[in-house]
């Protein structure tokens, strides 16, 4: 149930969403650079700068590269900045990332997910930001454009908190939810503003009368200190995400946390995923649940943080899971999901049979029968009580 | 960053140094970094005509003011790389690079 009033149900894309989103939170700066399929989420709001509905300073730079910098900039001289990219922009963000991170700047980013070159390849897989998954950062993933929009909101005064600053991303998966249209409800302008706040950091160096130096050399002597700061920022992280979830919660109805657990309580065999696949694997579950399989899904909103004791008690029931990974880390052991959860299984001492299933790199579909093979498959693990006879798998792959 | 009685450094651990690589204002000048200069710029204060090109062009601020004169170059900063003697106006020539 909702308590706000007058909140509009609109159709609108994953990318629109999400400038409806920055219109809302009103950054002072962003920067960005155009990239195929985040570039809309810019372009719209670029158009809300011209028009004045924001009192952003719009940026338009020459590379993501300089499109983070900038952001690293604004944000350290005291601005809420933006900004937006996917795949190889994101990439060529990296080396400024891990800046952002370290100068512990609460920069917030959309990130529509695209599979990495080579080969080139435009649509969506995580990929990019997986990658980026120790860069600092906290990651939260959307299932549609509904979360997207939420999550954006509650980024902000996640990342702006006192006991966190640091920059948060976004995730929508390219196409499938960028740009597919959805029927999505909006927060009244000034109901979204009161719960985003004004950003009002401690320290910035625009502050003229309290000069300070930002980002010295570090070196043996307190790098490794800062660096300790950066982890315990991100264990904060983690209260003040579901601090943030709960008020959202209270003032606009809908519920979020790390996770969505999707008829787990009783669920015998599950899958484990992140992004729009899940809405896919709720209607396999609705369907297996009519022929009696206790199946559920576990959805990760929020991957770092890393909520391994929440997850594992989420899923230590269970006769078997599946892990499905829209990434491969190509290192001869499994994708970042799958080793995540199963070194959280080990170190709790809970043996559920995991298998890894990699999918939809490049924007390869997966279909509800896909995915009802795979929950097919995790049954007959369940069942033998014996190791899977494969461990690594990958979905709707051609042999 | 506290000095105790025999003269070591302690250094604040994790948990109370501040956050986000952030340091006080003006540490520079206690940091002596002047030592790896090859060659010095020696100041005549008889042919200096006080234009202040040498001091607004130094990229360490080691032209030393005082009472809004040049008096002399801070050798504990200046890392002699010869800017100031090229600005100082040919007439004047008041800054000479030495080994
Ligand atoms: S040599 Fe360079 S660093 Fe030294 S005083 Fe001249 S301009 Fe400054
Ligand atoms: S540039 Fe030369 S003449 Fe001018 S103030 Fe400096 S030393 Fe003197």
């Amino acid at each position: 149930m909702t308590t706000a009033t007058q909140k509009t149900l609109v159709a609108k894309t994953g990318n629109e969403a999400m400038s409806e989103a920055m219109r809302q939170i009103n950054p002072d700066v962003v920067a960005a650079y155009p990239i195929t399929p985040s570039t809309e989420i810019v372009q719209i709001f670029s158009q809300f700068a011209a028009d004045g509905l924001v009192k952003t300073e719009f940026v338009p730079v020459e590379s993501e590269h300089s499109a983070m910098s900038a952001c690293i900039g604004a944000s350290a001289a005291g601005a809420r900045a933006m900004t937006a990219t996917s795949s190889q922009g994101f990439a060529l963000m990296w080396e400024m990332l891990y800046v952002a991170a370290g100068l512990r700047l609460p920069i917030v980013m959309s990130v529509v997910n695209r599979a990495l070159s080579a080969p080139l390849n435009i649509h969506g897989d995580h990929s990019d930001t997986m990658g980026a998954r120790d860069a600092g950062w906290i990651q939260i993933y959307s299932e549609n454009s509904q979360e997207a929009y939420d999550n954006l909101i509650q980024a902000v005064r996640i990342a702006e908190d006192d006991r966190v600053k640091l920059p948060a991303m976004v995730m929508t998966d390219g196409f499938i939810i960028s740009h597919c249209m959805e029927a999505i409800e909006l927060l009244p302008d000034a109901e979204a503003r009161k719960f985003i706040g004004e950003y009002r950091p401690e320290r910035y160096l625009l502050d003229v009368k309290n000069p300070y130096t930002l980002g010295a050399v570090d070196l043996q002597d307190y790098y490794f200190e800062h660096r300790r700061q950066l982890a315990a920022a991100m264990e904060r992280a983690a209260l003040v995400i579901t601090e943030v979830a709960a008020d959202f919660k209270n003032n606009f109805g809908r519920e979020y946390g790390f996770f969505e657990s999707y008829k787990m309580s009783d669920a015998e065999i599950a899958i484990v995923a992140i992004g729009s696949a899940c809405g896919t694997a709720k209607t396999v579950v609705d369907d297996l649940r009519t022929r009696g399989i206790k199946a559920g899904l576990l959805k990760i909103r929020v991957y770092r943080p890393f909520p391994w004791k929440e997850i594992v008690s989420a899923i230590k029931h269970l006769k078997a899971v599946a892990i499905l990974d829209r990434a491969d880390s190509a290192n001869a052991f499994g994708p970042p999901l799958f080793s995540d959860i199963t070194s959280a299984l080990y170190l709790s001492g809970v043996r559920v049979p995991a298998v890894s299933y990699v999918y939809g790199l490049g924007g390869r579909d997966i279909t509800p029968e896909h995915i009802e093979d795979v929950y097919e498959e995790i049954s007959a693990v369940s069942k033998s009580g014996a190791a899977p006879a494969k461990l690594f798998n990958y979905v709707n792959l051609r042999e | 960053m506290t000095k105790p009685d025999n003269g070591q450094e302690i250094k604040p651990g994790w948990k109370t140094l501040p956050e986000g690589d952030v340091l006080e204002a003006g540490t520079a000048a206690e940091f002596k970094t002047g030592s790896w200069r090859l060659e010095k710029p020696v100041w005549d204060e008889e042919k200096c005509i006080q234009c202040m090109f040498c001091w607004i062009n130094c990229p360490d601020a080691a032209i030393i003011l005082k009472d809004g004169k040049v008096s002399g170059v801070n050798y504990d900063h200046c890392k002699g790389c010869g800017i100031c003697a090229k600005e100082c106006p040919p007439k004047a020539s008041a800054l000479k690079m030495e080994k």
